[in-house]
């Protein structure tokens, strides 16, 4: 009896906008066909990849400062339900209100109903992971209140009705000439000679954007960190639209996932050095803006904080799993992994996309429900490599394998091919035999270096694009038997 | 290790690898041949099927257990065991005994981890237990090299098979462009993701045609047949020819029909 774990009774997972819809092949075939896509992909992933090397070599600890932050992030995991309740306590005494949400849809109502009381029918958004992974704009739209995003490449996304395909920029799947379309169709007042000269895309966004700005009353915000022992929040940004919603408006409203929470000042140390080099390539981000609570004449006057589980408690019973956990969405495993360069993020259908998606998507919703992303992968380590906090999401990936194959009740022909093909690899001499019959593809390949394409399936799904060789006319046991007999 | 150091007559057991023993016996054969001119005592015990990677990554860990067992049992007792794959190695090292440990059998665990410690990918055996780089091959051909994932990745080879292949004589060794990036092979990940797989080698074939080589070699002969069999569909003018081939051709034993 193997000891697997296959999720703790009883721990809720995570609904929203996580994927599960469709199968990853399939998704990622249809994608696969965008050829436009593709190629603005490959040329952006290519240019952050290289910035980020480049950033990240300047630095000679850069390997112990991964594994710090690896460390304080496994330390804080280990005792979160403490470093909560003070998180809670600190942001209280500041003026602070604290909202508990179990799930996407409590945490949408939450913000709702904070909304709706103040009686604004519209809220400026600083770009959030969180609020994507419950749908919060949706949930907005439907009690009648607008959001307007507010990061460049959201509000590329918001206008284009598009959904975004990346953690960190949203439109990375758009190019200059299609933005410039985007941007002629939707937005209001434009000066129709816009051409698409980033100079001037990011001018227009920026009046757009402005009048939003400072008519907002309220503001809803994720944020990168938050410190436990002062009650203090943190958002890393590089356009300044993040520090404008959080003077700005009114009104306050923060939606994080319970695991942003650090249990001191000197852990944003190490975060603030690596989040930057990992995530735009830059030694530092433009602007790193953070609070504490409510601070009279100053900023907004009523501040809540909403603590969304979504499937984070669950995933946190997980010892091999639970370090998915740590992630602090740099996005570096998306831009080096070559599976999301080809496929882009949108076959992920998750908001999560990329390796960090195909571990994080099915632990916050159960394997069950998002079957074929742990699949999503060739296991080739790029991904963990760049990670900052060390995440090893191949090991993940691999568990979550186990996991989705281990909770299938019903027997399938891989099932019963891989038993088969364990109980001949455990019996050598059995094996031998095996192997033997291999051969048989001699007689398929009729005197060819390589077998016929036609062959049935799953076969035909290698031979559809790739030859297969014919197979040897004696293995290398065989005749090694055979010419040096060493006990064999 | 339980060998003296650099020295000769160490007796290795070659670990052939299932893909290697079953589609690709030559890259064993020219181990074998390597090893022996280095003047290594080569056995090949006779126990030996698979070192249980496919199961384990393919979710099927319970079921590794027993091929597990099986590996240690076959190579009990061998001073030093060597594989032709850096993929195959890296799991003795990195996952044998999890598999173990998960299942409740730390006898065998520590079984595994015993035998991984004397585990060894053919280019780490030859550079940092045989301490040489200049094997005394010759290969007078154009030839581009892929270092294969796991070997790079996991075990961290670093560039021990690039500096064997400089050594070799006659070799003219031709950058591959985005080298680093993976061939899409991955095992069932060819299958089961086979469209992302072909996209993922279809850029990989195009950096090795542009490098004009005759011959693309690698460490490990799973990413050799993905790629030879995308080359081979595209009768491209590249061939595939595992690393052991390059590094056990001499000028009087051209890689004979073994
Ligand atoms: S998993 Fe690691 S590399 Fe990927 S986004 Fe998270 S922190 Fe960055």
């Amino acid at each position: 009896m193997s000891r697997t774990f296959l999720g703790m009774p009883g721990i809720p997972h995570g609904t929203g906008d996580l994927g599960g819809e469709e199968p990853f092949p399939r998704s990622a075939a249809r994608h696969l066909a965008d050829h436009q896509m593709r190629a603005n992909l490959a040329g952006a992933t290519g240019t952050i990849r290289a910035k980020r090397a480049s950033v990240v070599s300047e630095l000679p600890d850069w390997e112990q400062l991964r594994e710090s932050g690896r460390a304080v992030k496994e330390a804080t995991m280990a005792r979160l339900d403490e470093h909560l309740v003070e998180l809670e306590r600190r942001v209280t005494e500041r003026g602070g209100t604290v909202h508990w949400a179990r799930d996407a849809t409590e945490a949408n109502r939450i913000v709702t109903d904070l909304v709706r009381a103040t009686g604004a029918e519209e809220v400026v958004k600083v770009k959030s992971m969180a609020t994507q992974e419950i749908g919060l704009n949706e949930a907005l739209e439907e009690a009648g209140v607008t959001a307007w995003e507010t990061d460049l490449a959201e509000l590329i996304v918001q206008l284009g009705d598009d959904r975004p395909s990346h953690i960190l920029v949203p439109a990375i799947h758009r190019n200059r000439a299609e933005i410039r379309r985007i941007f002629l169709e939707t937005m209001p007042g434009v000066d129709p000679g816009l051409t698409d000269d980033p100079r001037q895309l990011a001018m227009a966004a920026r009046a757009y954007l402005r009048q939003r700005f400072l008519r907002a009353r309220v503001a809803v915000s994720g944020a990168n960190f938050a410190v436990a022992e002062t009650g203090t929040l943190a958002v890393v940004e590089s356009e300044g639209n993040g520090r404008m919603c959080l003077t700005l408006p009114d009104t306050l409203i923060t939606v994080m996932g319970i695991e942003k929470t650090v249990p001191t000042w000197r852990d944003l140390e190490v975060f603030l050095q690596t989040l930057p080099r990992s995530s735009t390539g830059e030694r530092m981000n433009p602007y790193t803006s953070t609070w504490t609570g409510v601070t009279p004449g100053d900023g907004p006057r009523e501040f809540h904080l909403v603590l969304l589980d979504n499937g984070r408690t669950a995933a946190l019973a997980d010892p091999t799993g639970r370090q998915a956990l740590h992630c602090i969405r740099c996005s570096a495993c998306l831009n080096v992994c070559p599976v999301y360069e080809r496929t882009g993020g949108h076959a992920y259908g998750s908001v999560y996309p990329g390796p960090i998606g195909a571990v994080l998507s099915p632990q916050l919703t159960g394997v069950a429900a998002n079957p074929s992303l742990p699949y999503a992968s060739t296991l080739c380590g790029a991904c963990y490599e760049v990670c900052p906090v060390a995440i090893d999401i191949p090991s993940i990936l691999v568990e979550l394998r186990n996991q989705q194959v281990e909770s299938g009740r019903k027997p399938s022909a891989e099932r019963a091919a891989f038993g088969a093909v364990a109980q001949l690899m455990s019996r050598p001499r059995l094996w031998r035999s095996a192997q033997r019959l291999t051969r048989l593809g001699r007689l398929l390949a009729r005197g060819r270096a390589t077998l016929p394409a036609a062959l049935p399936p799953p076969l035909s799904r290698w031979t559809r694009t790739r030859d297969l060789p014919a197979p040897p006319r004696e293995t290398f046991t065989e005749r090694w038997a055979r010419e040096r007999g060493d006990r064999a | 290790m339980t060998v003296d150091g650099r020295g000769a007559g160490m007796r290795v057991s070659l670990f052939a690898t299932c893909v290697v023993d079953t589609m690709a016996p030559r890259a064993a054969w020219a181990t074998a041949r390597l090893l022996e001119r280095l003047g290594q005592s080569v056995t090949v015990p006779a126990g030996q099927t698979c070192c249980g990677q496919m199961h384990v990554n393919s979710g099927y860990r319970g079921q590794a257990v027993r091929v597990v067992a099986n590996h240690v049992r076959a190579f009990e007792g061998a001073d030093a065991v060597v594989a032709p794959s850096g993929s195959c190695v890296a799991s003795i090292r990195h996952q044998q005994a999890m598999v173990a440990r998960r299942a409740g059998d730390e006898g065998l665990a520590r079984a595994a981890e015993e035998l991984a410690s004397r585990t060894y990918e053919l280019s780490q055996f030859l550079v940092d237990v045989l301490g040489v780089e200049d094997v005394g091959a010759s290969y007078p051909h154009r030839v581009t090299y892929h270092p294969a994932c796991h070997g790079a990745r996991v075990l961290g080879l670093g560039d021990r098979q690039l500096r064997l292949l400089r050594a070799v004589r006659g070799l003219e060794l031709v950058e591959l462009p985005g080298a680093d990036q993976c061939c899409g092979f991955g095992g069932t990940f060819a299958l089961k993701n086979a469209d992302t797989s072909a996209a993922m080698l279809s850029d990989k074939l195009a950096s090795i045609v542009s490098t004009r080589a005759e011959v693309c070699t690698a460490g490990d002969a799973s990413c050799l047949m993905h790629i030879g069999g995308g080359l081979s569909r595209l009768r491209a003018a590249t061939g595939t020819v595992h690393l052991a081939e390059i590094l056990a051709a001499t000028d009087d034993a051209k890689e004979a029909a073994t």
